[in-house]
């Protein structure tokens, strides 16, 4: 946008840079809110009203709800499940992306019209967790990894990127003596190093978050994710009544307590979050346009 | 002349290109020459058949009367007992309603924001705020919907939460947000908007960077202020990626997602706040109705699927990009 100097342009910049200050505003102070809550005693937090940098700092909260195996647990599982989950997802997405570029390949818009019309029409809650039940996975970590392991959507995004590679430089491989796995490994992923950041993170972020494959498959609660956790001490410790209980472990946590666990859970995603976004507006209009 | 038809009904799909599919053995040796692809095609198809295509299969439960230890093809068919069933069920007829007023408001609150955010970044000058404010925005749709009901729950409780502090230091009753159902749509939506209004910008500003400067520098010659130039210039030019999320949102009426309401629900709120997804769930799992939920769940599915199909056509029809 070139420069506006005239009066009443610049009036309206000043009135547009307040208004998106304001909502910038709006969008961080809960999150500042919780920080500065969990690093702060309980009795600190009831006394002063609105805490954004604590008076008493204090490391209570932390030291609580790390001194039972709970939460280190709980985190355990999230960790290995979003690196596992993560490799796994990004591997067999790239390995089917690439192999539905290859025009000569038969049958490859039988397969591209199977992904697309998933997007389109599903079987449901039920019929999904039958599936998973008859395939034995009910109360495994599997079954917060497999029912979701490909996101139709970001197959699509990772096919069109490799599409926009070159040809010629595959085929100069092939002449060399490559195989098509050769080729994938040695050509295209390597040319591909901003898609495979984008979309490991984009899954990344979607296991690290995962709650309702969690919720669905597993009853025992000692394999639970942080942020089923998150939502045991949180949300139903506030008075809620849901059916399941909260771990004996674990006394009605005060407020700073409940903070310093949305803290924990939210640690990883922001301090990925500066690599994601160097590179996900663009992901996310590859995405946008058509296949 | 019989080799020729012989040859034609052999493989009467494969020949858009009759001069490479010479024969089958041609399509052999391709076949063969292709291994290693459909090698990597494997866990990929393997996923979609299992978890996306054989619940579609599954999906016929819902003319049975399904029990888990006789299976598909043991239990008993029933016909359209369970459609029909919901719609003379009073309970579904209030989900529906429920839904449909999620979804109205996910329509006209939550669609125009990040329109006006968008258009707002854009008139931003200076490219540091304008990374800032995006970085900021971007933010909270990265967290989990647990963490962004967990935030508002230790906001808004009863129990020390900052809003009720902030309502009684002013003077006013405190509310009780969580167990009021009057409170269950407003939380709901603000937390939509919280969480994906900033997101939301990304294909606005992307398309909005689009626009030929040259419009500007015109319309200024012509006289127009910044804010004609949004209405006159901006708007129009954006018109059509408005339009075609518009319509992805119509066909996605009664998908609003189990997670979000799921965390938000109780038993204070559950007259307003149940909603097709949420129903699924407990009939089907807590109550193991698996066929009447099973149904539910198709009658969704359908719905769905004839939506989008419908308002493709429909944009398509108003001269407008069809969504695919």
């Amino acid at each position: 946008m070139v420069e506006d100097k005239t009066i009443s342009g610049r009036i309206f910049s000043a009135i547009n840079f307040t208004i998106l200050a304001i909502i910038a505003l709006i969008t961080v102070l809960p999150l500042v809110h919780v920080v500065a809550g969990s690093f702060t005693t309980s009795a600190e937090l009831a006394s002063s009203k609105f805490v954004l940098i604590p008076k008493v700092w204090s490391l209570e909260a932390y030291k609580f709800i790390f001194s039972t195996n709970t939460i280190f647990k709980a985190m355990g599982v999230s960790i290995g499940v979003t690196a596992i989950g993560s490799v796994i997802s990004l591997f067999i997405t790239s390995l089917m992306a690439y192999a539905l570029t290859r025009r000569d390949l038969d049958g490859r818009k039988v397969v591209n019209f199977m992904v697309v019309f998933t997007m389109l029409f599903h079987g449901g809650m039920i019929p999904t967790f039958l599936v998973v039940k008859e395939l034995g996975l009910i109360d495994t970590y599997a079954s917060l990894i497999l029912p979701s392991a490909i996101s139709a959507f970001n197959m699509i995004i990772l096919r069109n990127f490799f599409q926009n590679i070159p040809e010629g430089l595959e085929e100069s491989a092939k002449i060399d003596g490559c195989n098509d796995f050769g080729i994938l490994f040695r050509i295209v992923l390597p040319l591909s190093l901003p898609a495979l950041a984008t979309i490991g993170l984009f899954y990344a972020v979607t296991y690290w978050n995962t709650y309702m494959n969690a919720i669905l498959y597993l009853n025992d609660s000692a394999k639970w994710p942080i942020q089923v956790l998150l939502r045991q001490i949180v949300v139903l410790a506030s008075g809620m009544d849901h059916s399941a209980t909260l771990d004996a472990a674990v006394p009605p946590p005060d407020q700073s307590i409940k903070m310093a666990v949305i803290v924990v859970a939210t640690l990883p995603i922001v301090c990925v979050y500066p690599f994601l976004q160097k590179h996900f507006a663009k992901g996310a209009m590859l995405g946008s346009m058509k296949g | 002349m019989q080799e020729v038809t012989a040859q034609t009904s052999s493989a009467p799909q494969l020949q858009p290109k009759p001069e490479i599919y010479k024969s089958s053995s041609e399509l052999k040796k391709r076949l063969w020459r292709n291994k290693w692809l459909y090698v990597m095609l494997t866990p990929g198809v393997l996923y979609f058949l299992i978890f996306k295509y054989l619940p579609m299969y599954g999906l016929i439960i819902s003319f049975q009367d399904y029990k888990p230890y006789q299976g598909i093809t043991g239990s008993d068919w029933v016909g359209m007992k369970h459609f029909s069933r919901l719609f003379t069920e009073p309970d579904f007829l209030n989900i529906l309603v429920n839904t449909l007023v999620l979804f109205g408001l996910n329509i006209l609150i939550y669609f125009p924001m990040p329109i006006i955010l968008a258009l707002m970044l854009n008139e931003l000058q200076g490219t540091f705020f304008k990374r800032t404010f995006q970085t900021i925005f971007y933010l909270p749709h990265f967290l989990s919907l647990v963490i962004i009901v967990s935030i508002s729950y230790v906001m808004v409780t009863m129990d020390g939460g900052i809003i009720n502090e902030l309502l009684v230091y002013f003077g006013f009753e405190p509310i009780n947000f969580l167990l009021n159902p009057g409170w269950f749509r407003p939380m709901y939506i603000i937390q939509v908007i919280w969480r994906e209004a900033g997101w939301g910008t990304i294909i606005y500003l992307a398309s909005i960077a689009a626009i030929d400067p040259g419009l500007y520098e015109a319309s200024r010659m012509d006289g127009a202020g910044r804010l004609r130039q949004v209405w006159h210039i901006t708007l129009p030019a954006i018109r059509g990626v408005i339009i075609t999320l518009f319509i992805l949102k119509i066909g996605s009426v009664l998908d609003l997602g189990f997670e979000h309401v799921y965390l938000l629900l109780n038993s204070m709120n559950r007259e307003v706040a149940e909603i097709i997804d949420t129903y699924v769930y407990t009939a089907g799992l807590r109550q193991g109705q698996f066929s009447y939920s099973t149904a539910i769940g198709f009658f969704k599915s359908i719905v769905g699927f004839v939506m989008v199909i419908l308002v493709n056509k429909l944009s398509k029809k108003m001269g407008e990009e069809g969504v695919y």
